[in-house]
């Protein structure tokens, strides 16, 4: 039934605890959001889900398969390298600075993992890369550009489409306007809502109240490396329990 | 001056009648250095940035050994100093090797090329865009694939500036090959001079020589860069 | 005294057979050649940045010129060149000029061969470190009344160090590497002394590694020393956050 369930994660560094325990279940089709101040472990959290970061306990499932993992003296990593490999491919991550590789045209962006990891022949693999560019509102002449010509707002773009044609089950978005200028953050924005109302299952880190609101099934609140609240935007953000929730959201734009 | 042109216009440019000589023997060193030292760099530097210590000590050391010690004493241990220790001079294969001034001397130089190409990939490996990286594990690439599509091509890339500086400081090292008896530019140069006695215009020619080389290979490089360095933005 | 040491280490198979003394005169004249060719170099360097980096073409010109010819042929050519012309062109001035005959012994013709090759290497060190001090500095020293030297002397001089020592630390190691050709013009350095004390032993080998090993030493203490100047300049600066 859960797509994605993490439980009870906890990472420190050092002696420094940022995650004391933060759980999460995905349905097919939720967008989780999560919220939270600097420093809250929010993305920390979202980046130890595809293991860039290194969590210290818990456990995580996909599809209700368990995946497998061990321990050592850095801290919980998954037990196969193939397994977390395939477990990567099956969750594609939109960064808040892009990070598209900038020796590569757009085109060549998009079709790197699925025919070097996945497999793909180039043929597809370029087939794809034109729909979800098409997909995320950009010409195709685009394809043929080099990141650094692009405005923000059309790399984050392509970033997005580079995370669709793995054709992932789960998209994990870090921030993914933090970066943009104020008037590139709406078209991405757009994409981002189109894909939740096609029925993706997301779980996207954002500063955007206002949008969180408006296209998230689930918002989680964190303080510290700990869920503070969590439930429907409606009534995490429209009818905050906690005083440091009430702090938080007063403090934001929206 | 004329006859100096006239006598020696042929070693000067390939051949003096029984070997390869000036141009043709500096750029065949050129290339033969660069083309070994740059293959072997490849590995190398992927070894110098390794998080492992026993791989990247190996690494570490042979660069700071043949940056840290001239070129001129690199070649002749290779040359003379290596053919007079006794063991070698005995095994057939390492006998014959060593006999050959030619195969000294691309050794020579291939190995010290190599030390530097080795720390300028070494630095463009290190200096690549963190997020980059992290992009490339999260799409699941690893292990070579890494290295192949994603480290390396960005690597040797921005390293384009530096290495051509490289390969142009190596033009120049050739001069050196006359010490080992191999016939490049220079050593007919000083022929031309100990012939004539026109040492102005003797190395006043390959002073030309090499001027005109270099520039060449600043040219071909600059359209490299403009063509491998396009994606770095519209200021470039 | 080495000899005494290497005895009581147990290591007297690798003594030095006598050529302690020449090995070290040979390693002297390297190191004589190598700073003060390393000092002329410098003084070119800055007279030829400032040069380049001069409104008036008449400066310019010859600076780029000098710059390009020189970096464009290699350091041996232009040895050979230079070193076996000095003495005739110097004679040729002198005698021009009524003046009686000077000789320049090939120490010092080595040394005025290096400097002046490296000053065009120095020229663009410098020429990229003046660049890179921030204008509005110059800007408020003008604003404020200093003249052109003064500028120079108080504000450009000490912040272009910071962006000029890694190029100085290089073009220095550049030197004492090259100063190992000085044997090929005749020049009594360290690798002729290798090489001599080599060939009389039947230890080549052995004795060139020595050789190398002094340039090694040499070059590490230069780092270090380079690595401490290098946070000297760099007193009040906070590097970029990243």
């Amino acid at each position: 039934m859960y797509k994605l369930t993490v439980d009870n994660l906890h990472k420190n560094y050092g002696s420094h605890e940022v995650l004391k325990g933060v759980s999460l279940n995905a349905k097919p089709g939720d967008v989780i959001s999560l919220i939270g101040a600097s420093g809250s472990g929010k993305s920390t959290f979202l980046r130890c889900i595809n293991f860039l970061e290194t969590p210290n306990e818990g456990a995580m499932s996909l599809d209700n398969q368990p995946i497998r993992m061990v321990h050592d003296r850095h801290g919980m990593h998954v037990a196969d390298a193939a397994e977390l490999q395939r477990l990567r491919t099956r969750l594609a991550m939109v960064f808040q600075h892009f990070n598209l590789w900038s020796h590569m045209t757009v085109l060549d962006n998009i079709t790197l993992a699925p025919r070097r990891v996945l497999g793909v022949s180039k043929k597809e693999a370029e087939q794809r890369a034109r729909l979800y560019l098409d997909k995320v509102g950009l010409p195709s002449r685009v394809a043929d550009q080099y990141p650094a010509f692009l405005s923000g707002g059309q790399q984050q773009r392509v970033a997005i489409a580079r995370a669709l044609s793995m054709e992932p089950d789960i998209m994990l978005f870090d921030e993914p306007t933090s970066a943009l200028d104020p008037e590139l953050v709406g078209e991405v924005l757009k994409v981002i809502q189109g894909l939740a109302e096609e029925g993706r299952t997301m779980i996207m880190v954002t500063h955007e109240m206002g949008f969180a609101r408006k296209v998230s099934s689930q918002v989680l609140f964190l303080h510290q490396g700990r869920v503070e609240e969590q439930g429907t935007p409606e009534a995490v953000l429209g009818n905050p329990q906690s005083e440091r929730l009430q702090q938080f959201l007063s403090g934001s734009l929206k | 001056m004329i006859e100096l042109l006239q006598e020696y216009w042929q070693p000067f440019l390939y051949h003096d009648g029984r070997h390869i000589t000036g141009l043709t023997m500096t750029l065949w060193l050129l290339s033969a250095s660069i083309f070994f030292g740059f293959i072997m760099s490849i590995p190398l530097s992927i070894a110098r940035v390794s998080s492992t210590a026993w791989v990247r000590w190996p690494v570490q050391f042979y660069t700071y050994l043949f940056r840290g010690t001239p070129l001129y004493i690199q070649l002749l241990i290779c040359y003379t100093g290596i053919y007079s220790i006794a063991a070698v001079r005995e095994q057939p294969v390492l006998d014959a090797f060593f006999r050959d001034a030619m195969n000294c001397t691309i050794l020579a130089f291939a190995l010290n090329t190599c030390a530097y190409t080795t720390e300028i990939f070494a630095g463009a490996i290190r200096n690549m865009h963190h997020g980059e990286v992290e992009a490339a594990k999260a799409y699941g690439l690893r292990g070579w694939k890494l290295y192949a599509y994603v480290i390396m091509p960005s690597a040797l890339r921005r390293s384009l500036p530096y290495y051509s500086n490289e390969v142009i400081l190596m033009l120049h090292s050739t001069t050196l090959a006359f010490t080992a008896t191999v016939p490049d530019i220079l050593k007919i140069a000083r022929d031309a001079n100990s012939a004539t006695f026109l040492t102005f215009q003797s190395f006043g020619i390959a002073a030309a020589m090499y001027l005109a080389i270099t520039f060449a290979l600043v040219g071909l490089f600059r359209l490299a860069e403009r063509r491998w360095l396009a994606f770095l933005g519209p200021a470039h | 005294m080495f000899e005494n040491l290497l005895q009581i280490l147990g290591l007297s198979g690798y003594s030095l057979k006598g050529f302690g003394p020449l090995l070290l005169q040979g390693t002297w004249m390297t190191v004589k050649l190598s700073v003060l060719s390393l000092l002329l170099s410098a003084m070119l360097g800055l007279i030829g940045a400032i040069a380049k980096l001069s409104g008036s073409a008449v400066l310019r010109v010859p600076a780029q010129l000098y710059t390009t010819l020189i970096r464009g042929v290699p350091d041996l050519v232009l040895m050979l060149l230079i070193f076996y012309s000095l003495q005739t062109w110097l004679t040729s001035l002198t005698t021009a000029l009524g003046w009686d005959y000077i000789e320049i012994d090939p120490f010092n013709a080595g040394v005025i061969t290096l400097g002046f090759i490296y000053g065009a290497y120095f020229t663009e060190t410098f020429r990229g470190a003046i660049r890179a001090v921030p204008r509005g500095q110059l800007e408020a020293a003008t604003g404020y009344g200093l003249t052109r030297i003064q500028r120079f002397r108080f504000v450009v001089f000490p912040q272009m160090m910071r962006f000029a020592l890694p190029g100085i630390g290089n073009t220095w190691l550049v030197i004492l590497k090259a100063t190992a050709l000085v044997s090929i013009i005749g020049l009594s350095d360290l690798v002729k002394a290798a090489q001599d004390a080599g060939k009389s032993t039947y230890q080549l080998f052995y004795f060139l590694l020595l050789a190398a090993l002094v340039y090694l030493l040499i070059a590490s203490v230069s780092n270090y020393l380079l690595r401490r100047l290098e946070v000297f300049y760099r007193a009040g600066f906070r590097e970029s956050a990243r």
